[in-house]
């Protein structure tokens, strides 16, 4: 049964550190990810959420603690096997981060060209398949320019799946978008999960949508977990951290007030 | 006083930690030029961008260049009677100096600032971190071609500048001046001489097509991700590569040159 849950869990983050400089950005901190759940990692602008999705991606490394993914430590193997394993990992960056010398086409097609042999035929239906999921199929001649934000995540989208991965991790997907690109984004990442059977790691700060899709919530603040469970679960549970994060309250375990010496003794120095 | 030496202490132990990132850097290039030579396409269409689009620049400086040094000679040589080495004048200067130096001060300019902006602002928007995550390698992929492209254009570029700038100096003397178009000729053929002056011009534009290429994608490579970063870098590439063309122009002289 312990095996069972063993090889259910996809990412083990285990008590990582790491520093930027002086500033300290996790201090401890510990995850499961479920193989074929969403799980949504929130927590407040600059609590590190994004510094966690590069450690787990390999592209940072933890001053302390271990990060396992598909059974190998992400730090510890060699650069080759990264790449290897790279390949199994989606990463939907918050600009999209497509490449802006090419096409949609291209860029979709880039991964595929890098990677593998395949005819340019089959990379043809196969960059039209993927546009196709993310509705862009009628764009793929444009250049990133020419794309709203929300159509620049949805090429990403589309490029990030264009390998089959196993996982995707999404860096504050739905930051800036309007209603309906929102909309399309929530629904999307739900539906790309679960027919592709993938593995989805959303972090992000917008609550009501995150929660709509998340199977599974971790709240991060100061480099620590401050709360976990499903979003029902968070909804009621008494942590005053989570009640101020969830109802976005202007006060509470999160000052309101950058720390300062006291007010009275500040106005009456000069 | 004891606040000097720290600030000192302090900048050069910065200069030598940034010229040994160059060096892993540039040693990381190495390892990656392999895997641009089984697919050439990246290097040619890199060799067109840093290359063939600085050949217009190249040709006009030439020309003038070539045209100001034969106006220059003529008027010190003719007080000697010797206007018939103005050929050998202007062509040694050309292959020797000039060729070399001026077209990698015009290079770093044109292609050198092109290449940090260009790299510093796909690392700005995240385009290498999305290579990387996507297991494409940005060292291999985005920088090797560029430094390679340029260590080739930079010696074709030289060369070009050197002999737009004998025509110019032909058209000068021969046809403004009025001197002898044989002599012109003939003389150079007689004087210059392929191992010393040509090859050794040669190796000059191959070290500074290496020094300010290196420069440009380290800078580019090295950028804060920020616009202002990204600006700073790009001025760096300029000053940086100026500074280092002259330097190893006087070392390259001294060493070539020095015992003739």
């Amino acid at each position: 049964m312990n095996e069972l849950i063993e090889d259910s869990i996809l990412i083990k983050v285990r008590d990582v550190h790491f520093s930027r400089g002086s500033k300290l950005i996790f201090d401890g901190v510990d995850m499961d990810i479920q193989r074929g759940k969403v799980t949504a990692i929130m927590g407040p602008s600059g609590t590190g959420k994004t510094t966690l999705l590069k450690i787990i991606g390999g592209q940072l490394r933890p001053s302390q603690g271990s990060v396992e993914v598909d059974g190998s430590n992400i730090h510890a193997i060699r650069h080759k096997e990264l790449y290897q394993l790279r390949k199994k990992m989606g990463m939907l960056f918050q600009s999209g981060a497509l490449l802006t010398d090419i096409t949609v086409f291209d860029n979709v097609a880039f991964p595929l060209r890098e990677h593998t042999n395949l005819p340019e035929s089959m990379i043809r239906s196969l960059v039209l398949m993927k546009l196709q999921a993310v509705g862009l199929r009628g764009a793929f001649n444009l250049m990133p320019s020419e794309l709203s934000g929300g159509m620049a995540r949805r090429v990403a989208l589309a490029r990030a799946i264009s390998l089959d991965p196993m996982m995707i991790m999404y860096d504050e997907p739905f930051t800036g978008q309007d209603p309906i690109s929102m909309g399309v984004l929530v629904q999307l990442i739900r539906l790309l999960n679960d027919a592709l059977s993938l593995t989805s790691i959303v972090v992000s700060h917008d609550v009501r949508e995150t929660c709509a899709i998340a199977d599974f919530v971790y709240l991060v603040s100061d480099g620590k977990v401050v709360g976990s469970g499903t979003p029902e679960e968070l909804a009621e549970s008494d942590s005053e951290w989570a009640q101020q994060f969830l109802l976005g309250m202007p006060d509470g375990p999160v000052p309101f007030h950058y720390s300062a010496k006291p007010y009275v003794q500040d106005l009456i120095e000069h | 006083m004891l606040n000097y030496f720290q600030r000192l202490g302090a900048s050069t132990l910065s200069v030598l930690e940034r010229l040994g990132r160059a060096s892993i850097f540039f040693a990381n290039i190495l390892l990656s030029i392999p895997s641009v030579l089984i697919r050439p396409r990246l290097l040619f269409s890199q060799m067109y961008s840093v290359g063939v689009l600085s050949f217009s620049l190249i040709v006009i400086s030439g020309l003038f260049v070539g045209m100001v040094l034969a106006l220059q000679g003529f008027y010190t040589l003719s007080d000697f009677g010797a206007e018939g080495m103005l050929g050998v004048m202007v062509a040694a200067s050309l292959v020797r100096e000039l060729g070399p130096v001026v077209a990698a001060l015009l290079f770093a300019g044109r292609a050198g600032s092109a290449l940090t902006a260009e790299i510093g602002l796909m690392k700005a928007t995240e385009q290498l971190s999305g290579m990387e995550m996507m297991a494409v390698d940005p060292v291999a992929r985005i920088v090797a071609p560029r430094f390679l492209a340029g260590l080739i254009s930079m010696p074709i570029l030289a060369t070009i500048f050197s002999a737009v700038g004998i025509m110019g100096g032909y058209f000068i003397g021969v046809g403004l001046l009025g001197i002898d178009e044989g002599g012109y000729w003939s003389q150079m053929q007689a004087k210059i001489d392929f191992n010393i002056d040509i090859i050794n011009g040669l190796i000059k534009s191959v070290v500074f097509g290496w020094v300010v290429t290196w420069i440009a994608v380290f800078e580019g490579h090295d950028a804060i991700p920020t616009s202002d970063g990204v600006s700073r870098a790009t001025t760096r590439t300029v000053v940086h590569s100026a500074f280092a063309i002259l330097a190893l122009d006087f070392i390259l002289t001294a060493l070539m040159f020095g015992d003739i």
